[in-house]
């Protein structure tokens, strides 16, 4: 049996979670080609992963200036962390069917998911640059 | 088929990437030497292709999205999806080569 793509799904029906999943995939998903290709190219293209190091991040993030790149960078963690999350958990719905191995793979999919969540949102809140080091 | 094997390929290897820079991006809490020492890495040029590699699979990802997108919201574009198809990858072609350029220039002088 053929894998039916799973994001030319039609819409799923009023109510459900899937509609809200459908929905998140494209709201988020369209936040993201500014949000993710700006981070790109801002990172990769204007600058360069050459000039990335300590110096570099805590510059970016002192200051009120920092304020705003933390609020991007929230978004963009945000957003991104749980549109792929919430793919690979359709990725997995379509390819893993015993029960035993569904549960192991969602489990470890959710676990990993809230950990680099949490992770990245305590670096943004807590970080203190240390300015000329 | 193939624009949405590569939709879920393209997906699967930003969503890696994503995690293990969510991971890199947590040593700067531990402080510049720690830090540097795994940025380092990055610089290395096998790593510098395979970030243009990333470059390719995100902005797949995102032109063919939006195509994704345009199909749901006015289902008539469904007729022409396959021209939709095209524009995306012109699109990307247009996007991607300069964006290759700038990032590998620094190897190729």
């Amino acid at each position: 049996m053929a894998v039916r793509p799973a994001y030319a799904k039609p819409r799923p029906a009023g109510g459900s979670l899937e509609l809200y999943s459908w929905l998140f995939m494209r709201l988020s998903g369209l936040l993201l080609v500014f949000l993710a290709l700006g981070h790109l190219a801002i990172m990769h293209v204007i600058h360069s992963v050459e000039e990335i190091d300590y110096d570099f991040v805590a510059a970016r993030l002192a200051g009120p200036l920092g304020t705003l790149w933390r609020t991007y960078d929230l978004l963009l963690l945000a957003l991104a962390l749980l549109h792929g999350l919430n793919g690979l958990r359709v990725v997995i719905d379509d390819y893993v069917h015993t029960p035993r191995w569904r549960a192991v793979t969602l489990t470890a999919l959710y676990v990993v998911g809230a950990f680099t969540l949490v992770l990245g949102a305590v670096v943004l809140f807590t970080f203190q640059p240390q300015l000329g080091s | 088929m193939l624009a949405w094997a590569l939709h879920r390929i393209s997906g699967l290897g930003v969503l890696l990437f994503l995690i293990l820079h969510i991971a890199d991006t947590a040593l700067i809490l531990a402080g510049p030497t720690w830090y540097n020492r795994f940025v380092a890495f990055y610089h290395a040029p096998v790593i510098r292709v395979m970030e243009v590699l990333l470059a390719a699979a995100l902005l797949y990802h995102a032109l063919n999205g939006l195509r994704v997108i345009a199909l749901d919201l006015w289902p008539q574009t469904t007729r022409i999806h396959e021209r939709l198809f095209w524009v995306a990858g012109a699109l990307f072609v247009i996007l991607f080569v300069p964006a290759a350029y700038f990032m590998l220039r620094p190897l190729l002088t």
